[in-house]
């Protein structure tokens, strides 16, 4: 039963992501990539990995669902500006290529690794000393911490990316607002946005609370609250801030700063990113409270996308 | 108990049927208005099902909370949507285009 589970699962994930892949039309495509990103959740979740099941779902397939639709939006209101070429033989030969090497180069990677290979177990003995459960959160905050300060950093370069794309004249205004105000939906809209903020504010909460035995963490809960944001921002029922603005700089660098200060205060101890015994647990919670709110702010700035000047539309 | 090794596949069968349901009333209805009448309200019937089928299959009263949580967000979800999916094929009809 099983076996005929996951034989359709990937079957269903081998498909959406064909449909994805060939169709089109750029919003089916789009749709279909959302539903691929579900889909992988669903495996990943077959496989007990709830941690990465929800970061997939959530970011995966939600986060960058909206965001490939916006950007499809951008790209049409650009109308006739954007023609492209048709590209080259040797172009598309060589994406194909680089994409099948790499492919295979990933998975020779994961299937090197031995079926036996206890790391989980070789996790579990060292996770007693940090005061938590869940051993995804250990690895992510405790043993491989540095892994996570970086990707923290990362998500803050790309939103200065983000942001260096703004004209001259827009710095530092806000982005487009995502209100939809031209037809009758904004009503449901308003008061879904009113309705969810709120509970994905408490939501997120949980899950970084949570993540520390439980599936969760900070991530998740970031995500969640990107979402919370987005949808209150669908429904103009909160605007962008401008880019700069002093409470958003402070959420946007709140998690790495306090991650930096935490690990830089562990040299005095003996070594980077080294906790004081017994309070470890504190500490990384601490540091998941301030990565879940910058997480959240800076998904919701990236997907708001550059500043425009005032009094023109995205 | 015997009763539960029934009632929750059952439930899950009941809920099957409503997703099975909806999911032919989404391929067979010929406009936006009934497609999301058929996608929202028989699978959240269908969902609701399950869910029932889930709280009492892990039987704790905090598990069947947070099911009924996650039920009630879907409902949130599949609301809002539906609502704003139909104001836009109404007010798209009315102007005569696709998009």
């Amino acid at each position: 039963m099983t076996l005929a589970f996951d034989l359709i699962l990937c079957l269903m994930i081998i498909g959406t992501a064909a449909a994805a892949l060939l169709l089109q039309n750029a919003l089916a495509a789009v749709v279909f990539f959302i539903v691929l990103g579900n889909l992988l959740g669903l495996a990943w979740l077959a496989m007990d990995a709830v941690n990465v099941a929800m970061a997939e779902i959530a970011i995966g397939a939600g986060v960058t669902g909206v965001l490939l639709i916006l950007t499809r939006q951008r790209l049409n209101a650009l109308g006739d500006d954007l023609v492209s070429a048709e590209l080259p033989g040797w172009l598309r030969a060589g994406a194909l290529l680089a994409c099948a090497g790499f492919t295979a180069m990933v998975g020779s990677a994961v299937m090197s690794v031995p079926p036996a290979d206890d790391l989980g177990g070789s996790i579990a003995a060292l996770m007693p000393g940090l005061g938590i459960e869940n051993p995804v959160t250990g690895v992510l905050l405790a043993f491989r911490a540095y892994d996570t300060l970086l990707e923290a950093f990362v998500l803050l370069g790309a939103l200065i990316a983000v942001w260096s794309l703004a004209p001259r004249v827009a710095w530092p205004h806000a982005p487009a607002a995502l209100a939809l105000a031209e037809y009758e939906g904004h009503d449901v809209a308003a008061a879904f946005g009113r309705l969810l903020l709120p509970l994905a504010l408490i939501l997120a909460v949980y899950l970084v609370w949570a993540g520390s035995d439980l599936p969760g963490g900070a991530f998740q809960a970031g995500t969640v609250l990107a979402g919370g944001l987005i949808i209150a921002a669908i429904g103009g029922v909160i605007s962008w801030p401008r880019a700069d603005d002093f409470y958003l700089r402070v959420a946007l660098v709140l998690g790495p700063a306090v991650f930096l200060i935490i690990g830089a205060a562990g040299i005095a101890l003996g070594r980077f990113l080294f906790y004081p015994p017994g309070f470890e647990k504190a500490f990384i919670v601490a540091i998941e409270y301030g990565l879940a709110l910058s997480i959240g702010a800076t998904l919701a700035l990236q997907l708001a996308g550059p500043p425009v000047a005032p009094g023109r539309k995205g | 108990m015997i009763l539960m090794d029934y009632l929750v596949p059952a439930l899950l069968y009941v809920g099957v049927f409503f997703y099975a349901a909806g999911s032919l009333g989404l391929l067979r209805f010929q406009d936006a208005e009934s497609r999301l009448h058929a996608l929202t309200k028989a699978d959240n019937v269908g969902l609701g099902f399950v869910a029932l089928a889930a709280a009492l299959h892990w039987g704790s009263v905090a598990a069947a909370l947070q099911i009924v949580a996650v039920w009630l967000f879907a409902l949130m979800a599949a609301g809002a949507t539906a609502q704003l999916m139909a104001r836009r094929a109404k007010s798209s009809a009315e102007r005569g285009s696709d998009e």
